[in-house]
């Protein structure tokens, strides 16, 4: 831990946020920010992107299981829960926005969990394909910088077979024009196409025995936003990074200076609903 | 300062076409006590004045009973109609039918405050 001062901090003790915090979210008091996200439009909804029509949205969740009644959060009663429809390739997402205001070292770090709907009396550890991490990020205004959006993803299962395997993503979809007007565009970053392994990132995150036991696990992502890098992540005890963490670049957008989004994602491998559950997280930064 | 109560609004549904039997994606409510369904229809396509939508409650986000509260759905377009319940346990959705040959584009909301 880089500040000794947390050491015995009854929340923030389990983290090893940089020196300074830029928001810790507990979800027991709300929801702090954690929204939907909607692919940009013009004149219609129906211009939005198909790909970003029905991305679904953030929900508190108390983690009750049919068979067990609730198990709550891993430090209270509600977690963030990015839910999938029961389709294959449904995603469910969460989105914080904010700007940044130095060119430093920033961290994320989390305690979650994933699981599909317990619809079956089984395992059924491969139904989720995967969840992940993204970050949406642009310079300053007086120092234009390319957008690049570093993306992680811990691939669980894929057309059921059983992977356990970090990637990045070095590639988004073309950008298209959305309307008429010029000012509005749109890409779809998420798609299942382009993720590349990082070498020696593998690793069989807990999942427990059956759909309905939960085990939270930690998640620490760096990066350094003025090299446009990841510095490494950690999933409880594993270190990996950065050789071979790739990230979306993309030439800089006249709307988007100093954005620092942060987007937590799961995606369902069959037409089961798939579930992400953030108990707390914490993004901070080496300064302000 | 007062404590203010917390209160979130879901997109249930957002320029979706219902035709025949719908239902809403499970909805996660425990921490609230209060909630309202609002639909808007966007588009409609043909007589929807007899249409209704049924809140239903569940304990566990898989097996559903109705909670007994049924609204009309919007027969116009840009009309908003709404149910609202209370005391629901954990989990929430709505349910109905379009008529056969009536088709709606609808938006919902589900407004939980607790």
């Amino acid at each position: 831990m880089t500040n000794p001062q947390l050491y015995t901090h009854p929340e923030l003790s389990r983290f090893n946020p940089l020196p300074r915090i830029l928001y810790y979210d507990d979800f027991d008091d709300g929801m702090h920010g954690w929204t939907q996200l909607i692919g940009n439009y013009e004149g219609s909804l129906d211009s939005i992107l198909p790909e970003y029509t029905d991305i679904r949205p953030p929900q508190l969740s108390n983690l009750t299981m049919w068979d067990t009644g609730t198990a709550g959060s891993m430090t209270g009663s509600y977690a963030l829960k990015m839910a999938t429809r029961p389709k294959a390739g449904g995603l469910g997402l969460g989105i914080k926005r904010q700007t940044f205001r130095k060119l430093t070292n920033i961290q994320l770090e989390c305690y979650l969990c994933f699981k599909p709907e317990a619809s079956e009396l089984k395992l059924s550890a491969t139904d989720v394909r995967a969840f992940g991490v993204l970050f949406d990020i642009e310079g300053g205004y007086h120092n234009p910088r390319a957008r690049w959006m570093p993306h992680l993803r811990y691939l669980n299962a894929l057309d059921g077979q059983r992977m356990g395997k970090w990637q990045t993503k070095p590639e988004t979809r073309a950008i298209q024009k959305i309307g008429g007007s010029g000012e509005t565009v749109s890409h779809f970053h998420l798609g299942p196409e382009g993720w590349v392994d990082i070498p020696g990132a593998d690793q069989i995150v807990c999942y427990n025995e059956i759909a309905t036991k939960m085990n939270w696990s930690y998640l620490r992502i760096s990066l350094d936003l003025e090299a446009q890098q990841f510095t490494g992540f950690q999933c409880d005890e594993q270190v990996y990074g950065p050789d071979g963490m790739q990230v979306i670049r993309m030439d800089a957008m006249p709307n988007l200076f100093n954005m620092l989004n942060v987007a937590f994602w799961v995606e369902t491998d069959n037409d089961k609903r798939a579930f992400l559950y953030v108990d707390s997280c914490v993004l901070s930064a080496a300064e302000v | 300062m007062p404590t203010l109560r917390e209160s979130y609004t879901l997109l249930l549904e957002r320029n979706v076409r219902w035709e025949g039997a719908f239902a809403t994606e499970p909805t996660e409510a425990a921490w609230a006590s209060e909630a309202i369904f609002f639909v808007r229809a966007l588009q409609v396509e043909g007589d929807l004045s007899h249409a209704e939508a049924r809140v239903q409650i569940s304990p566990d986000g898989m097996h559903w009973c109705d909670e007994g509260t049924v609204f009309p759905l919007p027969d116009a377009t840009d009309a908003v109609t709404f149910g609202r319940v209370s005391h629901f346990g954990g989990w929430l959705r709505i349910v109905g039918e379009v008529p056969d040959g009536v088709a709606m584009t609808v938006i919902a909301y589900l407004v939980l405050k607790g």
